[in-house]
Order: structure tokens, then C-alpha cells, then sequence
């Protein structure tokens, strides 16, 4: 295949015009996904808060629709618009704004194929940012993909690169199910190598980033590369972990992690959610409920303090967590004895 | 552009409009609604009905007169919690409605759903909602989806006084006034919220006085009298066909019923309910009407009566004999694997 | 000014996506004379571990990196220069060497370069490596059956040295079109006819592998390159017997993760550790693309009749007449070595120990050998 190297921002445009280009149906909606509704001055001035979706107004005549800050409204309407034969691509501009839209996603998406007996089809993607890391502070930082997840009918994709990114958001698209797709914000300049080609990544199948002997490590979207820092760092220590990125926590490619976790029999799960019944919770309960026989060490969890995500750069590099906390946790369950 | 027009009292709309078939099949829609919620009052009585339900009866006027201009394949409606009216006025078959009612597979949504959920999609009927103002905004989708596509299709919003106040209700006014979508929002004001008047939980006089606000024509109508129903809700659907975008209809009248059933209605005045029901029922005025002017028969609107009698007896008696949903039914109709 | 006779070993350039190795153990010592050919180190890449052949001769007169130190492509790892030339000027190119990769300042010229034609409606995608302008007739690689123009890391840069090389992706793989008509070895071999054509080449020698074999064998009996074809080097090639591998064949087409494919990749080789999370990772990307599913889909009916091989490539073979030369895996699991048998008296055959059926990987210093034998040269 033909690859260069893009970055994460222009690999989620490009899937998103590949697949517009590939689909009538599918269209755009979000505050300000074009940016300039109504104005004297262009009527695509922004592309999205962070360019995401520069140059696609222009491509796909009205197929890019800017919304009022109404987020029950819109995402209410490309729901519904979805169980009428669209596939819309709708931006919840920040995942923290779930709260004045849950409704819509957990009680009509989330529930219309199930209540009404399998016959809605319901192929509505949401974009959300999400992550700290660019002091954005408390209400424009948060991991809250856990309370997605929670929700039974909703798929949950957190890509970690923009290789993934790119084919994993062509896949969302595909998808009949609403999934809720997590863009890491601060990843956006993230560069890597990305087919020109369009793709899909399968969802359920998560990726072996890093093969290894001693620990499992399952690293949820930017804490991939979180991982793979400490792993360098572990290579001097003789230390060999084996990293999974699941790539999608709903549906989760569990067996891949037990598989590991057999080779392995240690197992270190890091996430950016709030420690409080994040993924790595339930990772580890689900692993420790399958695989106790396998398993020489308990599993260590590394995720953030359990507080707000603080404002102050000094304090927002303590909260997340650092290459340097995967490799203490990691030489934890290797030095663990009873 | 906003005005707020009063076609209040029974003498003004005629029935000349509409021809003998029609004429028929209105009585028979209201009929059926009638038939059918008296009929779920007395099961539901016995104690065979599990969860909640919410009837229609004394509203039938609404769901016909507004129904009646609607397409099954390019028009939608969302509906309430007190969805059966919508449901049969949209042309939900009955005998599915009531098994599904009685939670059994044969039921439109497998069982599903329940009272609260039914929906038929390929009918245009995207649910009963049990969220309060969980519609509004779905239409808002699929007037956006009539839109692009160019069918020509109108979305149709039914909800109540109390979700009146909801936000998500003011924000899919605003965002189909913004869109300027093919959509009519239509407020079944039927006096109570729940058990709180409505003349003390809505702020402005009227309902329909909001719709300025929003930027769209209101109008209010009697709900009694389906000619006047039929005759407004004509002009909006087709202001919305046009191209004219989205008007806010006000329906005033009352439920007969509580708000759910167990609901002993202490709330309300004394001989209300018995006043309208001798005086102002839709039913009733529809047969007075259609006799005044010779249009239809005693016989032949009797004739309606115990075909619709027959049916619900039928409905009844299928529903009672189906199999309920086992074990096997449980955890399909979403994807399962996590 | 520096001096003509120091030459500069480098880094190689193994695939295109290749862009560090390091070497992880040095083959000769400073002051040993060395001759082209000879193995002067083993280099480990991200994508596979080989022995670097010297392309050069003279004495090594100095290393320039030690074992397990990483390497950018083209950077310059050894110096090789005849005994006389003075110790000083050695030394300055040293240290300029080092310190160029010090400062990460190399610029990487020496890889294949990669373009694009199109034929019959479809672009195919190629990568060049080797003086074009040179009078020796250049070599086409024709890679197997769900590979691509990469497939070819430790063979094209040495058959490079004296001539244009070019390796192609069929329809259907790597960067070409995803379209390959109706799927069969006579429609990739007219894309293959039409490739040679649309790039002006008067006369080839033909390089394929399994598929690519059949394919280059029946490119070479066209018509429309009479007369074109030099000379034909298979390894591995189908079509040449009715025994294959069929569940390989459906299997790598099907499977759609990691878990299934890898079973299915490990009977490509006779050193199953070559079966690496790169090389899987890569192979479902590559199947990942949209259109590829198909493509294999038709490829895979065009191929198989039930168990068995439905190509027939040994009229073609025939035909052509040409110089033929075969290598094949002894221990091929894919397309056996057996089926040399039908080469008998037609071409010269090589059975490698140590190989399975990807002997320009395992063994590509035998595969080399039999395209120069092939290609008459010296």
C-alpha cells in the first residue's frame, strides 16, 4: 500500500471525506464543524474548534452542517436522522458536554434496536475529544468514555494513533450500531505513516503494539504511547512487556488479553479515565474472573488521583499518568511476592 | 411572520372538506383509539398488564386530524409516553400493539418495548418515548433527513404540556426554525403535566405563544373537534412540504384517564372529566356533525363500532394466547460481546 | 577534496519503509582484505534480520559503528579503501561520517524510488532502483500471492548494482489498483505485459515468484513480448504441477485477525520465527484496504480447483523457450518442490535446504545466484 506520514488531525479529515466521498448518506453536524454560519466573513472560517474538519464544507455541499450550542437538539436530530437511511457524523465538540445531551445517547440511540426488537438500525457516529494535557482544566479534560461503555447498544472506540484513528473512524461510519468515537485532543499533531488508501479497522480486535514475555499491558488510546516510553525505559532493566491497545473497549477483544496474560501471568492496565470504576476496573475484575489460575502477581492499575482534572500545568503533568508510573507499576508485579 | 391564530369553538371548520371514505376512516382511526384504550383500561385493571401505561382516550382527535395528512413511507412522527393514539392514527397494525402491550413476542417489538417503546419504523412511527421531550429533537433528524433527500416528507413531533418546558423541546424549535426543517411540533395540551396543571406550569398563557420565540407561526385548536385539527394541521404539513418550514401547534383538551393507569386523578376538579365526556367528546361531536349534514349514517358509523369491537376482541384474545419471550430472546437485538 | 578510492559502506536500504538497521555483529575486522560478495556484517531491521553482502573491494580500513548502535539508512557504517592510501585521510572521513551521524543529517538517496503507470485502466505502482540509463537489460520483479513490491528487501539492491531494476505490485496488492478484472494468472499477466511495455523496455529478464511466477512465465509466451524476454527466474513458482497448498491459499484470503492468519503465515517459511508481529501487522493492513478482500476473493477462484492447482503454466514455459531458471524451497509447504519435476530438461533447478517457499527471504543469496545465472551475469 502507498503510506506517508500524516498526522492524527488530517488522518480523522481524510477518513471523514474518504467515506463522504464513498457514501451519499453520510454527513456532517457539530458546533462549528465549518465555522462561520451566518456570518459577513467566510462560512467555513474554522473547520471544527481544532481544524478537524477543514475543507470538507466546500467538498460535500450540504453535507456540513454547523448546529446552535443545542447539543440535545442536534444529537437528538442525528439520531433520529439516523433510523431515516442517513449516516451522520455528529461532533459532541467536548466528551464533558455529555451531560446536556445523555439523554439522547443513552436513553433513544443506545435503547432503539433493542426496545423496539432488533427492527432500528441506528448508525449515528459521535466524535468527542477527550483527554487532558492542554490545560483546558476541569470541564474540557475528562477520560469519559467508562460512562459510554456502561451503556449496553453503544460501541466505544478510542484509537491511539492516526494509522487507527484513520481506519477505525472509516469503520464507526460503516457501522450500524451509534458508537461513540474518542479523539484524544491532545494527539491532534500526533504524525504517523497511514495508507493513502481507504480502510477499515474491525472493531473487537485490538492490536499487539508490542510483543513480550514478562508483563501484559493493556493501555487504553494516548496511554499507548505512554507505554511504549516505559517500555524502552524497562529494555535497560531487562524487563520485556507485551502491550495491547484494544483500540475499542465496546466491543473489548478480552481473549487477546488472556491470551497474553497466560504467556505473561502479570498484568498492568493503564488508563486516563478517574480510577472509580474506569476501564481498568473492569478489565482487571474481568481478567482476574477468567484467568486468576494464570496470573503470578496482583494486576496494578495506573490511572490518575481521583480528582478534577486541575488547571495548573505543574499539576496537570502529576495527574496524568506518565511513562514512569507504567514502569513502577510494572516493576511491582515483577518484584511481587506473597 | 408570527402571529398566534385562535380557531377555537365548533362551528367554523366544516366537513367538506374531506370525502365519505375519509370521513369513514377518520371515525374508524378515533373509533379504534377509543375501543382500544378502554379495553387496555379494563386488562390493565385485572393486574395481566405489567409496568406502566398511559391512555389516550379523550385525545383521539389530535393523532387523527394530524395523521390524516401524513405519508406511511416519507412522514414521521415521534410520540409521548402516552403513545397508542399516535401509533394507530400512523397506522401501527392493533394486533401487534396489543401483544405488545401484554409483553410478548408476537408484540411489535418482540416484547420488547412495552407500552412506552412501541414503534413501528417502517410505518414512519419512531416510538413512544418514555423520556419527556425525547422526541422533539429525533424529528428535528428526520425533517433533516426529508430535507436532504428531497422526498418531500414532513416530521411530525407530538408531546405534552409538561414537555413543553423541556429543554430539549426548545432547542429542536430552534434548531428546525434555524434549519428551517419540514418539521411541525404539535403540543398536546391536555391540561396536566403530570398531576400539576399545566395552567401553572407553563409560563406564557399559551403554548403556543412560545412559537415567536422560536421564530415560527403558533396556532391554537381546539382538540375535540377533529375538523378543526384536521383543517390547521393541513396548512402546517403543508407550509412544511413547501418548503415554509416548521410551525408549533397548540391542541387544548383533556385526557379521561389518569396520568398513568392507577392514577386516582384527586387532582382534578370535580365532574371535569364526566363534563367533557358528555359535552365535548370528539366522538360524539364527530356523529352529531356527519348526521347534521347528512354526510354519513347512524348505520353506517355503527357498522364502524363493531368492526372495531371485533378487532380489539381479536387483539385481545391472540395477545392473551402468545408465547412471552424466553431466555434465548434476551440478549439478542444488540451486540452482546463486550 | 576526498580521495576516489575510499569507498563508504552504508546502511542498506531493505524495503521502503526501512528508515534505521543496527548492526548486530561484524563479519570482518579493520585490515582485512575484502571482495565483492563477501559478507561483511549482520544488520537487524525492524522488519527482518539479514547479512550484508560487500559490494565493494579493498581493505576495510576502518568500522565505523560498533554492534547494537542504530544506524538511519545510507548512513555510512564502515570504510573500504586500498592499503596505500594514507592513514589521515581515513581518519577525516571518519569523523566526518560520525559526526554526520551525530548530527541526524542524512539524507536517504539510496533507496528504490517509487511511481506509477497505468495499464489497462489500472495504475501499478513500481519501485526503481539502479542506474536506468544503463545498457544491461534490467530485471522486473513479479512478487506471489498476496505480496507486494517489497517482497524483494535482500534481492533487488545487489541484482541493482550493474542495471535498472524494477518491481512491480500486481493488481490487487500493495499500491496498485485494487481492480484485477476477473482474478486469473492471464489478466495479471497482461498487466504485467502492459507494465514493460508502458515503461519503454525494449528486453527484460523476468524474476517471479509462485504466482508471480506463473504469471511472469505466461507474460514471457505473449505475443505482444516476443522476443522481449531474456531470460525467466522462478521461485517457488505455481503453475508448474497440480500440488498446492490450498488451505493456505483460502486461509491467508480469509482470515481477518491476527490469531488467524499467523497459523497460515507460519507455513511460508522453514524458520517459523520469521513469522514476526511486524510481518502479520503489515499482511492485515495490507488486507484491511478497501477492495483487497475482493481482489483475493477472485485471485483465490481463478487459482484452486478444489485442493489442487488450476494454473497450467507449462505450455506457456515451453513456448518461450527461453533461458529458465529455477529455485525452490526444499522444504516449500505452499507450492512443493516437487513439482520441479515438470522443469526437467527445460531449466536449470535449484532445491535450497533451509527454505520454505520465500527463498529470496530465507536464502536470498542463492536466489541471487540463480537470477545471475539466469541473467548470464558475471
Amino acid at each position: 500500500m502507498a503510506s506517508r506520514k500524516i498526522s492524527y488531525r488530517e488522518a480523522v479529515n481524510e477518513a471523514l471525506a474518504q467515506e463522504m466521498e464513498r457514501d451519499s448518506t453520510v454527513i456532517i453536524m457539530g458546533e462549528d464543524v465549518a465555522g462561520g454560519a451566518g456570518g459577513q466573513g467566510e462560512d467555513d472560517a474554522w473547520g471544527g474548534v481544532l481544524g478537524v474538519t477543514k475543507g470538507l464544507y466546500g467538498k460535500f455541499p450540504g453535507r456540513v452542517l454547523d448546529t446552535p450550542i443545542t447539543e440535545s437538539g442536534y444529537i437528538g436530530a442525528a439520531v433520529g436522522a439516523a433510523t431515516r437511511g442517513l449516516r451522520p457524523v455528529a461532533e459532541l465538540m467536548f466528551i464533558d458536554f455529555a451531560g446536556v445531551c445523555l439523554d439522547q445517547i443513552m436513553n433513544q440511540a443506545a435503547k432503539f434496536r433493542y426496545m423496539f426488537g432488533g427492527k432500528a438500525v441506528t448508525p449515528v457516529t459521535i466524535r468527542a475529544m477527550y483527554g487532558a494535557g492542554l490545560r483546558a482544566a476541569a470541564q474540557h479534560s475528562q477520560a469519559l468514555y467508562p460512562l459510554f461503555t456502561h451503556i449496553p447498544g453503544l460501541k466505544v472506540v478510542i484509537p491511539s494513533s492516526p494509522y487507527e484513528v484513520k481506519g477505525l473512524l472509516a469503520q464507526s461510519i460503516r457501522d450500524n450500531d451509534p458508537v461513540i468515537f474518542c479523539e484524544h485532543k491532545a494527539m491532534y499533531d500526533v504524525i504517523g505513516e497511514v495508507p493513502e488508501e481507504s480502510y477499515a479497522i474491525p472493531f473487537g480486535e485490538a492490536n499487539i503494539v508490542r510483543e513480550g514475555d514478562n508483563v501484559t499491558v493493556v493501555a487504553i488510546g494516548r496511554m499507548v504511547s505512554m507505554a511504549e516510553e516505559a517500555a524502552k525505559k524497562l529494555e535497560s532493566s531487562g524487563i520485556s512487556i507485551e502491550i495491547i491497545d484494544p483500540r475499542t473497549v465496546s466491543p473489548l477483544d478480552l481473549d487477546a488479553i488472556l491470551e497474553s496474560v497466560e504467556n505473561t501471568g502479570r498484568l498492568v492496565v493503564v488508563d486516563e479515565a478517574s480510577p472509580r470504576c474506569n476501564i481498568a476496573t473492569d478489565i482487571s475484575a474481568q481478567v482476574v474472573s477468567e484467568a486468576f489460575g494464570d496470573l503470578k502477581a496482583p494486576v496494578k492499575m495506573v490511572s490518575p488521583p481521583h480528582v478534577p482534572v486541575p488547571f495548573a500545568g505543574s499539576l496537570e503533568d502529576l495527574y496524568i499518568p506518565s511513562a514512569q508510573d507504567i514502569v513502577n507499576a510494572v516493576k511491582t508485579v515483577t518484584e511481587w511476592s506473597k | 411572520m408570527t402571529q398566534t391564530l385562535s380557531t377555537l369553538g365548533s362551528d367554523a371548520p366544516d366537513a367538506s372538506a374531506l370525502s365519505e371514505a375519509q370521513l369513514l376512516d377518520v371515525y374508524r382511526t378515533m373509533r379504534s383509539i377509543r375501543a382500544f384504550e378502554d379495553r387496555v383500561h379494563e386488562e390493565f385493571a385485572t393486574g395481566d398488564i405489567p409496568g406502566f401505561v398511559h391512555l389516550y382516550a379523550g385525545e383521539e382527535a389530535s393523532a387523527t386530524g394530524v395523521c390524516a395528512h401524513l405519508d406511511q413511507d416519507r412522514d414521521t412522527i415521534a410520540s409521548t409516553h402516552r403513545g397508542h393514539g399516535h401509533c394507530i392514527a400512523k397506522g401501527v397494525d392493533i394486533k401487534p400493539m396489543m401483544a405488545e402491550i401484554l409483553g410478548k413476542t408476537t408484540g411489535s417489538c418482540h416484547g420488547k418495548g412495552g407500552s412506552m417503546h412501541i414503534a413501528d419504523l417502517s410505518k414512519g412511527m419512531l416510538g413512544a418515548n418514555g423520556i419527556v421531550g425525547g422526541g422533539p429533537p429525533l424529528i428535528c433528524g428526520t425533517a433533516l433527513a426529508a430535507k436532504i433527500k428531497g422526498d418531500g416528507g414532513v416530521g411530525v413531533a407530538f408531546f405534552g404540556d409538561g414537555a413543553s418546558n423541556q429543554g430539549t423541546t426548545m432547542e429542536a424549535l430552534n434548531l428546525a426554525s434555524v434549519w428551517n426543517l419540514p418539521a411541525v411540533f404539535v403540543a398536546e395540551n391536555n391540561g396536566y403535566g403530570e398531576a400539576a396543571a399545566s395552567t401553572w406550569s407553563v409560563s406564557a398563557d399559551n403554548i403556543a405563544d412560545r412559537a415567536a420565540g422560536f421564530g415560527m407561526p403558533g396556532v391554537i385548536v381546539d382538540g375535540f373537534d377533529v375538523f378543526a385539527v384536521y383543517e390547521v394541521a393541513g396548512e402546517a404539513i403543508r407550509r412544511a412540504r413547501e418548503g415554509g418550514g416548521p410551525t408549533l401547534l397548540e391542541v387544548k383538551f383533556t385526557r379521561y384517564y389518569g396520568h398513568f393507569e392507577g392514577d386516582q386523578q384527586t387532582y382534578r376538579g370535580k365532574d371535569e372529566i364526566q363534563n367533557a365526556k358528555e359535552n365535548l367528546d370528539c366522538l360524539k361531536r364527530f356523529r352529531k356533525r356527519v348526521a347534521d349534514s347528512g354526510r354519513l349514517t347512524d348505520a353506517q358509523l355503527d357498522e364502524v363500532d363493531a368492526q372495531v369491537a371485533q378487532l380489539i376482541e381479536e387483539a385481545v384474545t391472540e395477545a392473551k394466547a402468545a408465547p412471552v419471550p424466553g431466555p434465548e430472546d434476551l440478549v439478542t437485538d444488540v451486540y452482546v460481546k463486550y | 577534496m576526498t580521495n576516489d578510492q575510499i569507498q563508504r559502506v552504508t546502511m542498506p536500504k531493505w524495503g521502503l519503509s526501512m528508515e534505521s538497521g543496527k548492526v548486530t555483529e561484524w563479519l570482518v575486522s579493520e585490515g582485512d582484505e575484502l571482495e565483492k560478495g563477501q559478507d561483511v556484517a549482520d544488520i537487524d531491521t525492524d522488519k527482518i534480520a539479514g547479512t550484508l553482502e560487500s559490494a565493494w573491494s579493498g581493505v576495510v580500513r576502518a568500522l565505523v559503528v560498533e554492534a547494537m548502535v542504530d544506524v538511519p539508512v545510507g548512513g555510512t557504517i564502515a570504510v573500504v579503501a586500498p592499503a596505500d592510501v594514507p592513514q589521515e585521510e581515513i581518519d577525516a572521513v571518519v569523523a566526518a561520517a560520525k559526526e554526520q551521524l551525530a548530527s541526524g543529517a542524512i539524507e536517504d538517496e539510496s533507496g528504490p524510488k517509487v511511481a506509477e503507470v497505468h495499464v489497462d485502466g489500472r495504475s501499478i505502482s513500481y519501485a526503481v532502483l539502479g542506474d536506468t540509463e544503463s545498457e544491461a537489460t534490467p530485471v522486473v520483479f513479479v512478487h506471489g500471492y498476496g505480496g507486494d513490491k517489497n517482497s524483494w528487501l535482500f534481492v533487488q539492491e545487489p541484482i541493482s548494482a550493474d542495471r535498472a531494476t524494477y518491481a512491480l505490485d500486481l493488481p490487487g496488492h500493495g499500491a496498485s489498483s485494487k481492480d484485477v478484472g476477473d482474478g486469473s494468472v492471464a489478466t495479471l499477466a497482461s498487466s504485467l505485459v502492459g507494465f514493460v511495455n508502458e515503461l519503454g523496455l525494449p528486453r527484460v529478464h523476468l524474476v517471479g515468484h509462485s504466482v508471480g511466477g506463473a504469471v511472469a512465465t505466461v507474460a514471457a509466451a505473449d505475443p505482444a513480448t516476443l522476443g522481449k524476454v531474456a531470460s525467466l527466474t522462478l521461485i517457488s513458482p505455481a503453475g508448474y504441477g497440480p500440488d498446492i497448498n490450498a488451505g493456505y491459499i483460502r486461509g491467508f484470503a480469509e482470515a481477518e485477525t491476527r490469531r488467524e492468519l499467523k497459523p497460515h503465515l507460519q507455513q511460508l517459511f522453514a524458520d517459523q520465527s520469521l513469522v514476526n508481529r511486524q510481518l502479520i501487522d503489515d499482511l492485515l493492513k495490507y488486507k484491511r484496504l478497501d477492495g483487497v478482500d475482493a481482489a483475493l476473493a477472485l485471485i483465490v477462484a481463478a487459482l484452486l480447483d478444489g485442493e489442487r492447482s488450476a494454473v497450467n503454466v507449462t505450455a506457456e514455459q515451453a513456448s518461450f523457450g527461453g533461458k529458465t531458471v529455477a529455485v525452490w524451497g526444499a522444504e516449500d509447504k505452499v507450492v512443493p518442490a516437487s513439482n520441479a519435476g515438470s522443469l526437467e530438461g527445460k531449466a536449470t533447478v535449484h532445491i535450497v535446504d533451509g527454505a520454505g517457499h520465500m527463498a529470496h527471504a530465507e536464502k536470498p543469496q542463492a536466489v541471487i545466484a540463480a537470477i545471475k545465472e539466469a541473467i548470464g551475469a558475471a
